[in-house]
């Protein structure tokens, strides 16, 4: 067999393989509700969402934002205090704080793409700061309480969004569009364009691509996703408050993407699950969380890049991370 | 009494001097970013828990082992320095020829690690740290009340700022460390010991850090959290002044510092925000840094 064939094989072995997990994860999802307590798992589906959007950027197009938290509470911020304030009704609320998200990303990735490599990095880290501090002083924000008390309302003038099984419902629904939208941009040509860039970007420019376009054009889509999970979020938890800002959130959803698997599907929806479940477990057991997370960096960093997810690829189908 | 532009000379003279004291720090962080940087490519990220680690040591020496100030300041570095090299060779080391990116993960997992040791055992609140007794009080200049510990401050980081730099530009060990910065395989080939300049070069940063935080225990209070606000000011700070030289980084910190202290007398609510503003305008203007040779 031909070294091409060879490699459409195990693509296709690993296109079935994500398939079969997506399939098996949905069922899951639908039936876990009934199992286990509902607003844990709409606690994950919001991170999961948040970690997929995180890895759009990182995983198909090679940047390494750390600013991420910025989109997740500022849409958080925006919803509540759409709902809250001006007394709007869930579904416009969640769309507000998605396309405020989508703006701030605009701004952020216009600057912070004028720098490459670790500097991007460091220029979203620095503007997502700025955007703390700002919500720190800012009025609406409710400086360190947040913003309490966010109405769950109404879905569509018809929908009773305070009965945890239909706001579960939801949530899922969410979710799924969410991670529907991120692997409809992976696959389509503009997604092969961007994984050009994240493989050779000089290459990419050499064959016309304004690559600064495509990158700017996948920061505002990854921004807009992760704010579509933080202002859901925000419905569901009823309030929005200054943890979603901070550097340590930017740093969460990074810590989820790579334990998952940097660069699939499922890997970030693993990954936002583990570090959830994990959170809530060593919240009663008082072992501080911060070091936990920062051994299963410098663990995952060390000696598992692949992730769980990309692990198992590895495993089963030779194909290397 | 004399104002310029309507704010006293006095106000404005101490809000420079607080500035000033900021700016120390940033250029001396800043400075250790750029230095391991150069070398090992790989940003820094566990730099501010270094800080806070080097102010924690010299408080704990205070307390369990009645070591003073002084000796601190010789003791805190060699600490920081030898644990940094610990960390480069277990683990950075292994890092290398991956994509920088892990370097600063990695590194990222380490601050939060010593931050959260020392929240653990220590909580969030501030320690005192007292001035050393040969530097309290303070001189009046005529012109304003200069705390004596915060013009020392100021001299101190001048002397390691300029004393890093000469390290590096002036001496043999300077001059094979930016050989290798240049072209580590032909460098190992003329029989330097790269390796080994590596994890000289994390220890060099991580003690600079060290020095630093001790420097700062009797400014601010010692804390686990001083670090993590510091470090990402200093990242805006880098990216202002381009990694691309000792120099740079020094003089944008000290700018920066000063800028601070500026907007603190003219317009307080911004301050916080000043740094970031100044990063944005650079990226605006001059995208590879006032300093930079393009990354």
């Amino acid at each position: 067999m031909s070294e091409a064939t060879l490699h459409q094989e195990r693509a296709a072995a690993s296109l079935r393989l994500e398939r079969a997990l997506i399939a098996l994860g949905i069922v899951a999802l639908i039936a876990a509700p009934f199992f286990i307590y509902p607003i844990f798992v709409m606690k994950m589906l919001c991170f999961a969402l948040f970690a997929c959007a995180f890895n759009l950027l990182l995983g198909y197009t090679g940047l390494l934002s750390f600013g991420h938290a910025a989109f997740f509470g500022g849409a958080a911020y925006f919803c509540a205090y759409a709902v809250k304030a001006w007394g709007w009704p869930p579904e416009a609320a969640i769309l507000l704080g998605t396309a405020g998200a989508a703006l701030m990303g605009l701004v952020m990735g216009f600057l912070a793409i004028r720098r490459q490599g670790i500097y991007f990095s460091m220029i979203t880290l620095a503007l997502a700061q700025m955007f703390y501090f700002f919500c720190v002083q800012a009025p609406f924000t409710e400086g360190e309480d947040g913003i309490q008390g966010v109405a769950r309302g109404t879905l569509f003038g018809i929908v009773d969004l305070n009965a945890p099984m239909t706001m579960y419902f939801f949530v899922l629904a969410v979710f799924l569009i969410g991670i529907f939208a991120v692997w409809r941009i992976v696959n389509s040509p503009f997604g092969m364009i961007l994984r050009s860039i994240r493989e050779n970007e000089n290459r990419a420019i050499s064959l016309g691509y304004s690559v600064g376009r495509y990158k700017l054009a996948a920061f505002v889509m990854s921004a807009a996703l992760a704010g579509f999970a933080g202002a859901t979020k925000a419905i569901v938890f009823q309030f929005a408050t200054l943890t979603d800002v901070t550097w340590q959130m930017s740093g969460e959803v990074i810590l989820m993407t790579l334990l998952g698997g940097i660069g699939t599907m499922v890997g970030p929806v693993a990954g936002a699950g583990l570090v959830v479940g994990l959170e809530n477990t060593l919240a009663t057991s008082g072992f501080p969380v911060t070091i936990a997370t920062g051994l299963i960096f410098m663990v995952c960093v060390l000696i598992f890049r692949r992730g769980i997810v990309g692990e198992v690829y590895a495993r089963w189908l030779g194909r290397k991370g | 009494m004399l104002t310029v532009f309507g704010i006293p000379i006095q106000a404005l003279l101490g809000q420079l001097l607080v500035g000033l004291i900021n700016g120390s720090f940033y250029a001396m962080l800043s400075l250790g970013l750029a230095v391991i940087f150069g070398l090992l490519r790989i940003i820094n990220f566990a730099h501010g828990a270094l800080y806070m680690l080097g102010a924690f040591i010299g408080y704990l020496l205070l307390m369990h082992l009645g070591i003073g100030y002084w000796p601190a300041l010789v003791l805190v570095p060699l600490i920081v320095g030898l644990f940094g090299m610990a960390v480069e060779r277990l683990a950075l080391s292994r890092l290398y020829r991956l994509d920088p990116l892990y370097g600063l993960l990695f590194t990222f997992g380490l601050a939060l690690v010593i931050e959260g040791v020392f929240r653990y055992y220590y909580g969030v609140s501030g320690n005192p740290y007292a001035v050393p007794t040969l530097l309290a009080g303070g001189t009046n200049l005529g012109f304003m009340f200069l705390p004596n510990y915060r013009g020392w401050v100021v001299v101190a980081s001048l002397i390691v700022c300029i004393g890093t730099w000469l390290l590096i530009e002036k001496t043999r060990l300077g001059s094979y460390l930016r050989a290798a910065t240049e072209n580590p395989q032909l460098v190992q080939a003329f029989g330097v010991n790269v390796p080994l300049l590596l994890t000289l070069t994390y220890g060099l940063g991580a003690a600079l850090a060290g020095l630093a935080g001790i420097l700062a225990a009797p400014v601010y209070q010692v804390s686990p959290l001083m670090g993590s606000d510091l470090i990402i000011v200093v990242f805006a700070v880098v990216v202002v002044g381009g990694m691309g030289s000792i120099l740079g980084a020094i003089v944008t910190g000290y700018m920066l510092g000063l800028a601070e202290g500026l907007t603190k007398v003219f317009y307080p609510e911004a301050s916080n925000l000043v740094v970031f503003v100044i990063m944005v305008i650079v990226l605006l203007l001059r995208p590879a840094g006032l300093f930079g040779r393009d990354a």
